[in-house]
């Protein structure tokens, strides 16, 4: 049974943002309670703990809301497309926090609160899955962003986390300004912050040319840009991930960029479809060059966190394919994607923390040679999780998968993104350049005499690991249920009443297979 | 008037953003980007004007993240200091991956 909530009365807003505020208000306590105590390994490990379940609590929650709401035009979403992001990020949050009990250890950090600095991100993450005003993407991508600025510098005693926070910071802080100013143009443009409501205005006063409006598409772009990391915004990328400790890196690579792109792909579709002719050559472009240049640069990388840095920066370009295909499917293509690159960053770092000696943590790919004779497992998870995202067939499970369906959605786009998909299968050719080196050096390689073994890795990362390994391999066989999911994941488009007439409609989806954009076209009389 | 402001608030805009782009000491970049958002907040009251409260609203919004965000990036431009006894950036290349 479906209650459909009205997002623009308090009470009704409140019941639909229920999921946010108990990890929001969970992380307050949790924070109070990590500053109780003085730091040491034991408290860090149970607020750990206690973050581990607060995060498996909202996920129940958003699981029991998924089921039970729904709701009409406001500035929340409560559509699949919501659900599904957050469900991504959750999964990414609990790897995130346990990853990190493992790697404080390590490093010897015992500051309890990176745990909950972790919950803050994701519930800012939490808030650009369900944005739909503007303003809540400014303010979910600042709660993110904050947060994760201090986690990035989270290493005191190390001079490269505190160059690489600097930098993430400026930066940061620099894009966000041209977001916002983006934002405010489009207001300007516009008269308003709601993005259906832009998107309506934009098609029923023809705006889509308007200078105001052209200048503050761009200015998003190159906010978002920054945030996901696409080249030539990606400068910071590499010194960040770098710099971080790899728990943290894992969760910048995968959860923050998800959810960045989560909301980049909501504003795109809901608010800009009309203008597609204004940004789609520039998306198009950015998406090229940055499949190209983080391939070209990746296969010169010799330490595993760049190499991974720069693989983002890649993948970063195929997501961007699917927000060029501007359809539905592309919507849909991009969460199982993200739910897939997920799952191989966290597995590819749990493998870099495993590999983690005395604190000495930046590990070279010379620090892999024949790995397969001491730690076979360990290796073996490596190989897998390079394949999946090399996006390779049966051995690299659901990576195969991922990038067919961002394919596909390239290809069956309304208007089909032909160059592009070209480019993105060039470059995942060139890309197993450095992933097949990986797994060469691991397999095909003896392991020098007197090199130690690396030591047992932590309970926690072994459990990460394996979640991971495991998930992907039986994605790569039985993707349907996933991938069924992640079709019905699309955000909900509800037309403004006031709008009799459309030029067009941004989907080419037969509407008996679109349940929710049906009762949309209801409020098309003339369709 | 509103031209003026628009135009006001560009020019302040890129003043922040060249700023960002050359200087090269920590805290005058920052200063940089505080004046790059609140070259978007006069943009906001610019068209608040015209459009109603909700421009207004957004520019106390982003007064409070900027604190907020002023507070982390104090605090992390320390956590260098102490590293480098100085904020200069001359080492951090913020153009060169």
């Amino acid at each position: 049974m479906i209650t459909t909530l009205d997002v623009t009365v308090p009470a009704q807003l409140t019941l639909a943002l229920v999921p946010d505020l108990v990890l929001m208000g969970g992380a307050m306590i949790l924070l109070v309670w990590s500053a109780l105590r003085p730091e040491s390994d034991a408290h860090q490990r149970s607020v750990g703990v206690a973050s581990i379940i607060l995060a498996g609590i909202t996920m129940v929650l958003v699981l029991a809301w998924a089921n039970r709401y729904d709701a009409g035009p406001g500035p929340i979403a409560v559509d699949n497309f919501r659900w599904l992001v957050d469900i991504i990020v959750l999964l990414g949050t609990v790897f995130a926090i346990a990853l990190s009990m493992d790697d404080n250890m390590r490093n010897g950090i015992r500051a309890a609160e990176s745990h909950v600095l972790i919950l803050l991100a994701s519930s800012g993450m939490m808030l650009l899955a369900g944005a739909r005003d503007l303003i809540i993407v400014f303010l979910g991508i600042e709660l993110m962003s904050v947060a994760v600025y201090a986690l990035a510098g989270l290493n005191r005693r190390s001079e490269r986390s505190a160059e690489g926070a600097l930098k993430y910071f400026l930066l940061g802080a620099f894009s966000t300004a041209f977001l916002l100013y983006g934002i405010a143009l489009v207001y300007g443009a516009t008269g308003t912050t709601n993005l259906q409501l832009i998107g309506g205005r934009v098609a029923m006063f023809a705006l889509a040319g308007s200078p105001l409006l052209v200048a503050g598409v761009a200015l998003m772009l190159i906010g978002f840009g920054f945030k996901v990391a696409l080249v030539p915004f990606h400068m910071w990328a590499p010194d960040v991930y770098d710099g971080a400790p790899s728990a943290v890196t894992a969760y910048m690579a995968a959860s923050v960029k998800a959810a960045a792109f989560a909301a980049f792909i909501r504003v795109w579709l809901e608010a800009f479809p009309y203008s597609y002719s204004a940004w789609h050559g520039a998306l198009a472009g950015l998406a090229i060059i940055t499949m190209i240049v983080g391939n070209a640069i990746g296969l010169q990388q010799r330490n595993i966190k760049r190499l991974l840095a720069y693989s983002s920066i890649a993948h970063a370009g195929y997501l961007m394919v699917a927000i060029a295909a501007a359809s539905f499917q592309g919507s849909s293509a991009m969460l199982f994607y993200l739910l897939v690159y997920t799952l191989a960053t966290f597995g590819a770092f749990a493998v870099v923390v495993a590999l983690t000696r005395d604190g000495q943590e930046a590990v070279m790919i010379e620090d892999l040679t024949g790995l397969w004779s001491v730690r076979p497992w360990l290796a073996f998870a490596m190989a897998v999780l390079m394949l999946a995202l090399l996006g390779f067939p049966i051995f690299g499970g659901a990576g195969f998968f991922a990038k067919w369906y961002v394919l596909e959605a390239a290809l069956q786009a309304p208007v089909p993104q032909t160059t592009l998909a070209i480019v993105l299968v060039l470059t995942t050719v060139v890309s197993a350049g450095y992933y097949l080196y990986v797994v060469m050096v691991m397999f095909m390689r003896a392991r020098p005499d007197g090199m130690p073994a690396p030591e047992r890795a932590g309970g926690l990362t072994r459990m990460v690991l394996a979640i991971t390994v495991v998930l992907i391999l039986v994605l790569g066989v039985v993707p349907n249920g996933v991938a069924n999911l992640a079709r019905a994941g699309r955000p909900r488009i509800d037309v403004d009443p006031t709008l009799t007439t459309l030029p067009r409609r941004i989907s080419t989806a037969p509407p008996d297979t679109a349940p929710r954009v049906a009762d949309a076209r209801a409020a098309e009389p003339n369709r | 008037m509103l031209p003026e402001a628009l135009f006001f608030s560009a020019v302040l805009f890129v003043i922040g953003v060249f700023g960002v782009l050359i200087r090269r000491n920590a805290i005058i970049v920052f200063m940089c980007v505080e004046l790059m958002l609140n070259a978007v907040n006069l943009t906001f009251i610019a068209f608040a004007q015209v459009y109603g409260v909700a421009g207004q609203v957004f520019v106390f919004f982003v007064m409070t993240v900027a604190a907020a965000e002023a507070a982390v990036g104090l605090a992390i431009i320390i956590a260098l200091f102490r590293h480098r006894q100085t904020v200069n950036l001359q080492n951090i290349n913020l153009l060169k991956g």
